[in-house]
């Protein structure tokens, strides 16, 4: 069925069959791979992505669910002049990634979790990225980097 | 992994569901938020041929005041009742608990209608509103009816509901004040309890919900009866596996989640009669 | 001033933060253009004779492009390790008989993966059930073979002393049955390959760990000239050891792209990933340990069951290494050890961080914990005693490793400072006293565990500077997560002067580099880093040269300044010529600026350390929380704090999961029942604490850097420290062991039947 969905910040309609994943079609119809898929049962979190400024899973939604609302993926986190957003830009700064393949997701879920808590606690940063599976940081500089954005965020505005 | 091919329907009122599953019958699936749902499609464990999508239905998405109780719209999502003003004050123990469902992105797409119509056992929320002794309400082609929670439950998976019927609302008796408290056990934050209690106390008055200690949510009755005839929240506690058919599963024998029911009720009559937890700690 | 040893931020994140990486299902190439998908169909049943298979169905599927069996496949069953037994051999797909649940035996080519998913599901295999073993001492008594044309289960067997009066003299000797339990490897990505015929060539992209291995593997799989392959890994989302070799269903795809005269693409789902990949540990180990009631050790046994799954692989091989590590950081006059590797119908083991080094820390570091609760020791004490002392370095241990530089005692001094050690036990003894529901462990482990080896290693390397002054490194290692692209490009910047970005790091493509092992047994840095340096140096050696004949004098008289990258007359205050000017006359003489080494080294290296951890146990509910971890790493000299504590991070966070949580179960039939993210429970957030890490730099002599290995030094030491601490926790009660892991219920079992438990 066709469906419209704006992916940062740019709209696309497409013909999409009901059983494509938004994941599936982030990667494949509109051709964004940043978004990753890490396992099959909701418990990763590689796939989780902004719908409508919060994190989901997109692996765990049908793009036809989501018709004519708005995504937000990794590609879209950067300012226009390529500035990083400050958790990207923690991350970076603490080491909070090694292969990369969770860190999209994982940022995302840092994004998502800022915009509920602002100022979180090292206890509930890890409950705020619960969903995510990392195989390579043991978590330790994610955490150290969700607390220095939160901080940075704090200071900035 | 794909799910099977299906027919996608998506409505925008409840009625319009209410016909759609007339038409389709058992063939056809509800989806709400989707996590319970299209989990088990992608691994192909259930192979609908027509999915009715409900996202659209706004008429079901609230939280309202209606003097005794709380009414909440069968597509209120966890993290909306997580984060629930009125719940915090008059329903805490469903607002704490459903910021303990899965996982924050989990939270923010499941749906409580969604979570109480699969009829898991070792779902979080079901257990919360046996201990809350909450009732629902259904929309078929005759119109609404209400069940109260006691009744919903029926077996594996195994609801209440008829198959042209649509869980709308739930409601929530007031417990502002009330002492109460939600004991999780698990492994890892985001997965299944491996046994779990929802407990509301007032003086001698106990509502208390088990989650995964039966093939379907279960009522700790003989812990209540016990409270009620007197005995001690410890000894109350003991009985907490009565009645219960815990299954043995890959993180628990049947025994071992006997024992952990009565541990776990006994902490939560515990921490319910000590005042409860405090909406600040929700 | 040099940028080695300083903190320097990764070269690679900004494009894993902003576009995300190019892993293999990511690449976008006009030779992938039109690729088909591959879909695996995967035996349902662990152990059968296939009786017949009905494919029409699937092949008249939608989308569907072919079905193939074991039938149709013309290509060689791959070889085996020439140490095992030849007739265990793997055939590519399943042929006439399914020996785990997971194991493919048919292949579907489709325009759309959804419709290989669809087409699968009409494929019919009929199966005649055969006796299923899983257990793998069931295995051994060879009642029911898995290979009958093998006449054992009996992959390998190695045998170190048979001396029957081993513990003669002992005061004391105890022994403990343990389970080093399998667990699952979980690189986030997981497999995922591509391949295509270009001009007769075969390209294949893999998700690799080593990119030439692949290469020479595919190569004699096609009868084809290693030139004849190319094997590119771009992004790959973790290996931690699993993704050493190469399965079946990747040898496969060329085939597959051949007979259906299109490129393919394939990526495994998680759910398969968890059956068909490859498991790590699955040791059962018998300890032996003997010695005098004053807490020295005299003598040790070690013996080993290795679970080798359905087809031997790299996990049969791991108890040499496990046997080479045995003795551990002590002085034990006598070791004996002995191992069988044994087939069983479940899914293979394989490689996994640390590999062989975990099981034996694990077994000795039981062994000394059994020792001190019997002869009422503190296990620190215990262990100190017994330590190889500093000035013995280098040491042969009784299993015939040489340790080249260590100092054990130091580390454990560290780690009981760091952690406040006294102040532990006292809150400990202040809990027991009060009877507490939540009590306290405390768990100290020394490890020291080789690597690059296990014998002495090589690695290529080659360094080019261009004539715009900018260098590209060329390494035979393959970096998947550990930060190669910033180690080297460091290592050059500061040898030559050249600034860090316009330094190009090439890995994993094996027609851009010459050769190359691949990065794993913790070997990138002091093989690979040692080889791009000595290669850096080669290039100033030439380039001074060529600075001579530009500045017209002798090469003896250029000073190089290995800041700017400027070489000048020693003394004079003449600018001299720079980078551009080298490389440019270099270029005009018909040679490029460059230098290939292959660095070799003269013996793998030792890193050590010593983890404490302490843990909250729920006496009533068995809940296990680890709430502190205090490390000591002596990788030798680190060149990257940054990247050295990642290393450590993650291999705290692993080896902590398999004490806590993490196993692969199968249930008496051979079906997993732990075959994806929902039911595995791979270590999240939320169970693991900040890790307090200490620094501590004892240089090898091995290498110009100094450096040994980090990778695997987490989960080395950081497993048998956790097992430690619940039992710990426990002690009082009686409780003298307690298998991996350390489940909820597992705990509540132990108090219960403990001598001194609750029993209630």
């Amino acid at each position: 069925m066709e469906m419209t969905l704006t992916v940062n910040g740019t709209s696309h309609t497409a013909d999409v069959e009901p059983r494509t994943l938004l994941v599936h079609h982030i990667r494949e119809g509109i051709g964004l791979t940043g978004t990753n898929v890490g396992c099959d049962t909701t418990s990763c979190g590689a796939c989780t992505v902004l719908l409508d400024g919060q994190s989901i899973k997109s692996c765990t939604v049908l793009a036809v669910q989501v018709d004519g609302q708005s995504v937000t993926t990794i590609e879209g986190l950067a300012g226009a002049d390529g500035t990083m957003h400050p958790v990207q830009a923690a991350f970076r700064e603490h080491h909070g990634l090694q292969c990369g393949y969770c860190t999209p997701g994982m940022v995302m879920a840092a994004v998502s979790l800022l915009a509920e808590q602002p100022n979180p606690d090292e206890r509930a940063v890890r409950e705020g990225i619960e969903g995510n599976l990392c195989r390579c940081t043991g978590y330790h500089n994610i955490v150290q980097a969700v607390l220095s954005a939160a901080s940075a965020q704090e200071g900035g505005s | 992994m794909i799910p099977a091919a299906f027919d996608y329907q998506r409505v925008d009122s409840v009625d319009a569901a209410v016909a759609a599953l007339g038409e389709h019958g058992d063939e056809a699936k509800l989806l709400a938020g989707g996590h319970s749902l299209l989990p088990l499609m992608k691994l192909r464990l259930a192979t609908p041929s027509v999915l009715i999508d409900l996202g659209r239905v706004q008429e079901l998405s609230y939280v309202q005041d209606r003097g005794d109780h709380i009414a909440i719209g069968a597509l209120t999502r966890h993290h909306v009742l997580h984060t629930s003003g009125l719940l915090a004050t008059d329903a805490p123990l469903l607002a704490h608990a459903a910021g303990q469902v899965g996982d924050p992105q989990v939270r923010h797409r499941g749906t409580l209608g969604g979570s109480i119509a699969h009829g898991d056992p070792a779902s979080d929320l079901p257990a919360v509103l046996l201990a809350l002794r909450a009732t629902l309400v259904a929309r078929g082609p005759e119109g609404n009816r209400s069940i109260a929670v006691d009744d919903f439950f029926v077996g594996f998976l195994e609801t209440a509901l008829r198959p042209d019927e649509v869980l709308t609302e739930v409601q929530v008796p007031k417990v502002t004040g009330q002492g109460w408290s939600f004991q999780k056990m698990n492994r890892r934050a985001q997965d299944w309890a491996i046994v779990g209690v929802a407990c509301v106390l007032s003086g001698t008055a106990a509502g208390i919900g088990l989650v995964n200690m039966a093939s379907r949510p279960l009522r700790a009755s003989a812990t209540e009866a016990a409270l009620a005839g007197g005995a001690s929240l410890a000894d109350a506690a003991q009985a907490a596996a009565e009645g219960a058919e815990a299954s043995a599963d890959l993180n628990a024998s049947a025994e071992f989640r006997e024992h952990l029911a009565r541990v776990l009720v006994r902490r939560a009559l515990e921490e319910s009669a000590a005042g409860g937890r405090s909406a600040a700690r929700v | 001033m040099s940028i080695l040893g300083n903190r320097v931020l990764r070269v690679e994140d900004p494009k894993l933060l902003t576009s995300g990486g190019t892993y293999v299902a990511d690449v976008r190439v006009p030779e992938l253009d039109g690729a088909a998908h591959i879909t695996y169909v995967r035996s349902t049943i662990a152990h059968a004779n296939i009786t017949g298979m009905e494919v029409d169905e699937a092949r008249q599927a939608p989308g569907v492009l072919g079905v193939f069996t074991a039938a149709d496949i013309d290509l060689g069953v791959p070889p085996l390790l020439p140490m095992f037994n030849q007739a265990m051999a793997r055939p590519l797909l399943a042929d006439g008989v399914v020996r785990f649940v997971g194991e493919p035996v048919a292949v579907i080519v489709s325009e759309r993966p959804e419709q290989g998913a669809d087409a699968s599901e009409l494929v019919w295999p009929d199966y005649d059930p055969l006796p299923v073993i899983v257990d793998p001492m069931e295995s051994a008594r060879d009642e029911v073979l898995l290979h009958p044309a093998a006449g054992t289960n009996v992959v390998l067997a190695l045998t170190y002393g048979e001396d029957p009066n081993l513990f003669d003299g002992c005061e004391v000797v105890v022994s403990e049955d343990i389970v080093n339990q399998r667990v699952a490897v979980v690189p986030l990505e997981s497999r995922s390959a591509a391949a295509a015929w270009v001009d007769g060539r075969l390209w294949q992209w893999s998700s690799t760990q080593n990119a030439h291995g692949v290469r020479d593997v595919l190569a004699g799989q096609y009868g084809l000239d290693p030139a004849a392959v190319r094997v590119i890994a771009p992004d790959v989302g973790g290996g931690f050891g699993a993704k050493i070799g190469v399965t079946p269903e990747e040898v496969l795809l060329g085939w597959l792209a051949r007979r259906v005269g299109r490129p393919v693409r394939w990526s495994e789902t998680r759910s398969e990933n968890m059956v068909a990949m490859g498991h790590g540990r699955g040791q059962w180990q018998k300890i032996e340990i003997g010695g005098r009631r004053d807490g020295t050790v005299e003598a040790y046994r070690l013996t080993i069951l290795q679970d080798g799954g359905a087809y031997p692989n790299m996990g049969a091989l791991l108890p040499w290494l496990t046997r080479v590590m045995a003795p551990g950081t002590y002085v034990i006059p006598r070791v004996e050890v002995a191992s069988r590797a044994v087939v069983t119908n479940t899914t293979c083991t394989v490689a996994y961080r640390g590999a062989g080094r975990p099981e034996a820390t694990a077994a000795i570091e039981r062994a000394m914990d059994i020792f001190a609760f019997e002869v009422g020791m503190d296990p620190v004490e215990v262990r100190r005693k017994n330590l190889i002392p500093a000035d013995a370095f280098p040491y042969t241990t009784a299993t015939d490793a040489v340790y080249d530089s260590g100092d054990y005692e130091e580390a454990l001094d560290r780690v009981l400072e760091g952690a406040g050690y006294q102040e532990l036990r006292a809150e400990q003894a202040r809990r027991r006293e009060a009877a507490d529901v939540v009590q306290m462990g405390i768990g100290v482990a020394l490890y020291v565990e080789i690597t690059a080896g296990p014998t002495a290693g090589s690695e290529h390397a080659r360094v080019v500077v261009d004539v715009d002054g900018s260098a590209t490194i060329y390494t035979g290692t393959s970096a998947h997560g550990q930060g190669h692209d910033t180690a080297f490009a460091t290592l050059v910047s500061s040898r030559l002067g050249i600034p860090m970005d316009k330094i190009t790091v090439v890995h994993g493509d094996t027609d851009l580099v010459e050769r190359g092992q691949g990065t794993m047994g913790s070997r990138s840095l002091q093989l690979g880093g040692s080889a791009v340096f000595e290669a850096a140096a080669e290039v100033i050696t030439r380039a001074t040269q060529i600075a001579a004949r530009l500045l017209e004098v002798t090469p003896g008289e250029i000073a190089f300044d290995d800041s700017n990258g400027a070489f000048r007359v020693a003394g004079g205050d003449e600018p001299g010529v720079g980078w551009p000017d080298v490389a440019g006359a270099s270029k005009f003489d018909g040679t490029p600026l460059a230098a290939s080494v292959d660095f070799q080294a003269s013996e793998p290296t030792f890193p050590f350390g010593a983890h404490l951890a302490v843990v909250d146990v729920d006496t009533e509910t068995g809940q296990v929380r680890l709430v502190r971890f205090v490390a000591v790493d002596d990788a030798g000299r680190i060149l990257n704090p940054l990247l050295a504590e990642g290393q450590r991070h993650g291999g705290i966070a692993q080896g902590s999961a398999q004490a806590l949580l993490e196993e692969v179960c199968f249930d008496a039939d051979g079906n997993p029942v732990t075959s994806n993210l929902a039911d595995y429970a791979a270590i999240s957030a939320t169970e693991l604490p900040s890790f307090e890490l200490i620094a501590m730099e004892t240089p090898t002599p091995i290498n110009p850097l100094g450096a040994k290995g980090i990778g695997e030094s987490g989960t080395v030491g950081s497993t048998p420290a956790v097992q430690s601490a619940v039992v710990d926790a426990l002690g009082h009660l009686g409780v003298r062991h307690l298998d991996m892991p350390a489940t909820a219920e597992r705990v509540w079992r132990a108090i219960q039947d403990a001598p001194s438990g609750k029993g209630a």
